[in-house]
């Protein structure tokens, strides 16, 4: 049975016209860790990027995987990175339902184009930076 | 969330993890997250709920500046 309902599927197709170029969803499943979890990570993951031919998925183990995992810096399943033209650095810890789903969709638009939109001021901001910044964003589905 | 992964594509610096707080509980207790969105970063500034750019970029910039001493 499909996670997302027709009405979704359409939604999202209509938000990924806005898509500008290939994108890879990387997908970190272990089945002896969270194996329900993973299964419908992946699914929803296969089902997403079905609704656009410009969207791949790649899916690792970090146990096999190890030495990409690590690079990547993921440490938990289930895990998406979304990638455009190089990692960017969007990572999802947990399946994207609810509130995140959205993110999930805001994020392959994004990392598809490499043009963020902010303002003028806070990219000078960020392109003055010297250190590495890591966002941790909690939420749940509701 | 969102400002965040744009800011993660705007700067090599800078990565967005967004973390689906019930399915990571050991990470929510270390985090205390009692509401959500709670945005942590550089475990350094936290704050709960949205913020506009302006304030969410004086976060990260709080928490890329040196400890006062």
């Amino acid at each position: 049975m499909p996670i997302l309902a027709e009405r979704d599927q359409d939604a999202v197709r209509k938000e990924f016209q806005r898509i500008e170029g290939p994108v890879k969803l990387v997908v970190f499943s272990q089945e002896l860790v969270a194996g329900d979890l993973c299964r419908q990570n992946e699914q929803l993951v296969r089902e997403v990027a079905a609704l656009d031919d410009r969207i791949t998925v790649e899916l690792l183990n970090p146990a096999i995987d190890r030495e990409r995992t690590e690079a990547y810096g993921v440490d938990q399943v289930p895990a998406i990175v979304v990638e455009g033209a190089r990692d960017y650095g969007l990572r999802f810890f947990g399946i994207p339902s609810g509130y995140e789903f959205s993110n999930l969709i805001d994020a392959i638009i994004v990392a598809s184009s490499g043009e963020p939109a902010l303002s003028e001021a806070t990219r000078t901001a960020l392109a003055g930076l010297t250190d590495d910044v890591h966002i941790k964003v909690f939420s749940t589905p509701t | 969330m969102r400002l965040a992964q744009h800011m993660a594509v705007a700067s090599d610096r800078v990565t967005a993890t967004a973390i689906e707080a019930t399915e990571f509980p050991d990470l929510s207790r270390a985090y205390r997250v009692m509401a959500v969105p709670k945005i942590v970063i550089n475990d350094r500034v936290e704050f709960e709920g949205a913020l506009p750019e302006g304030q969410f970029l004086d976060a990260v910039l709080r928490a890329v500046a040196p400890t006062a001493s």
